[in-house]
Formats: structure tokens, sequence, C-alpha cells
């Protein structure tokens, strides 16, 4: 059941992404560039998305997982370094690229070797963030 | 063109499905740079399964919709293969120490009015648009 469950989620999630037009770099940076031609698009998806997720928050009140389990706390930790430093790294990857971790690999069939690159750098990425987010609070701490 | 903004709000649409199907199903939150960086730093091992049918989902059904369909799909991605590295490595690594992306921060933690959510995504925009900016139009890169 949990992986059905994840297997319609996925599958939903790329189909949206494909649909949407957020798998095509030059609509997500067209949406960076305001001040070139500069594309709404991406308001519309994540405006979209948002509001089956709220409905989906407002449904987890006094209910459990179909599969058990609890659903998932706010977490502890409120804004910190971690995640302004990490959301500007982010940001400066988006922008360059045109590509998030989501549309990367929903893209990798039509992508070509420019997506099977960005996503294999971003593994290593992912791979070395432990010791650079260990490093980066030692910098906070100091 | 014209059309765009409609394809956003029903992809967007099925992207927040998607995420209320893992949410209200599996009760975990559907970020994308999370459920791959589980896999790759070992702090998701003991759910890797599930982690990796949602992935299969993600790739799977843009690929079939891209091969049934015959529709001409692109990424568009940049040729410039230093800037594809860099934004990868940035990629991973900023969504990793952030803990989120545009999927995990944005949809899922706007949605529940997370205070980190929308603080993740003012400063990925805000950075994205700076990088995008100086890049395209000061330094003529992308």
């Amino acid at each position: 059941m949990r992986l059905l469950l994840s297997l319609i989620a996925g599958s939903l999630f790329g189909t949206g992404l494909f649909l949407s037009g957020m798998t095509d770099t030059t609509k997500v940076q067209g949406w960076l560039d305001v001040f070139g031609n500069w594309d709404p698009t991406l308001a519309f998806v994540m405006g979209g998305a948002i509001i089956p997720m709220m409905i989906a928050w407002q449904l987890t009140r006094g209910r459990h997982p179909l599969v058990g389990g609890e659903f998932p706390t706010p977490p502890k930790h409120e804004i910190g370094h971690r995640l302004v430093v990490g959301s500007v790294l982010f940001g400066m990857g988006w922008g360059l690229a045109g590509l998030c971790p989501g549309p990367s690999i929903a893209s990798l069939s039509y992508g070509g070797a420019g997506g099977l690159v960005f996503v294999a750098a971003m593994l290593v990425g992912m791979g070395a963030a432990p010791a650079i987010g260990a490093r980066i609070d030692r910098i906070a701490a100091a | 063109m014209d059309h765009d903004w409609i394809m956003g709000l029903i992809g967007g649409a099925l992207i927040g499905l998607g995420g209320a199907v893992y949410l209200l199903g599996n009760g975990r939150i559907m970020g994308a740079s999370g459920i791959i960086g589980g896999l790759v730093d070992g702090t998701g091992w003991s759910t890797a399964a599930e982690r990796l049918v949602f992935l299969a989902g993600l790739f799977l059904a843009p690929t079939a919709l891209y091969v049934l369909t015959g529709m001409e799909k692109t990424t568009n991605v940049t040729s410039n293969w230093f800037v594809i590295v860099a934004a990868g490595l940035l990629v991973g690594v900023g969504t990793r120490i952030a803990n989120g992306c545009t999927s995990g921060h944005g949809v899922c933690g706007i949605s529940r009015f997370s205070l980190r959510g929308m603080v993740a995504t003012v400063f990925y925009i805000l950075a994205g648009g700076i990088m995008l900016t100086l890049m395209r139009h000061v330094f003529g890169v992308i």
C-alpha cells in the first residue's frame, strides 16, 4: 500500500511537472528574469499546487496517515543560518540552470546529456552537503 | 504561449495532488531534494523502497507521456558545461543544507503556513533572480 501510494504520488508529481512546463528551463528562468522577458507561469504552477496541499494539511487534523503512524510535526529548528545559506546556494544554482531536483529527474528522458550531467553534479553536491553544512555551522558559531 | 498559465494551473494542481497523496497516504512531505538526498547520504535508507518507487513514478510518468504523445519536449538547458556542473553542485548542496527545495519548502511548506518554508522560498527566489540577472544581463554568460 505504502509503495503503491508512493508510485501514484511520484507519477502525479511528474505528470504535473511535464504538463505545467516546469521542466522547460526557459520558463523557470523566465520567472526569475524580472529585467528581461518575464514569464509568470511559475506563479500559476505554485498557486495550483498550494491549493490542494492546503486542503490536505487541513485534512490531517485529528487523523492518521492511511498507512498508519503520525503526520509530520513542524520542525523544531525555526529560521537558522542553515535555512538561509542553503536556500541562497540553491537559488544561485536554480537561477544558473533553471533546474531544481524534481524537474531534473522528471525530464531525464528528454533532457539530453546536459540533464544527466546536472543530476550527476546534484547527487555529488548532496553527498558533500553534510560536510559543508558542518563547516557552515562552525563558521556561524564563531 | 497564451494558454501557458492554464497548463501551469492544471499541472500545478496535479503536483499538489501528488503531495496530498504522499501526505495523507504515507504521512510524508513530498520534497524532491529530501527524498533523493536521503538516499545519497544514507539518512533515508530505512525508507529506501518508498523513496525509490516515488522517484520511479516521477521519472516514468513524464517519460511515458513524452513517448506516447510524441510531444516535442526539451528542457532548453544551457550547453555551457561549466554552468551545468556548477548549478548542479549548488542545487545539491543548497537544498540539503536548507533541508528543502521548491517542492518541500515551496509547495508543502507554504501550504501549511510554515514560516521556514516562506523564508526559504523568498531567499531562493531572490538568489535565483539576482544570479540570473547578473549572469544574463551583466556578464552575458547564460
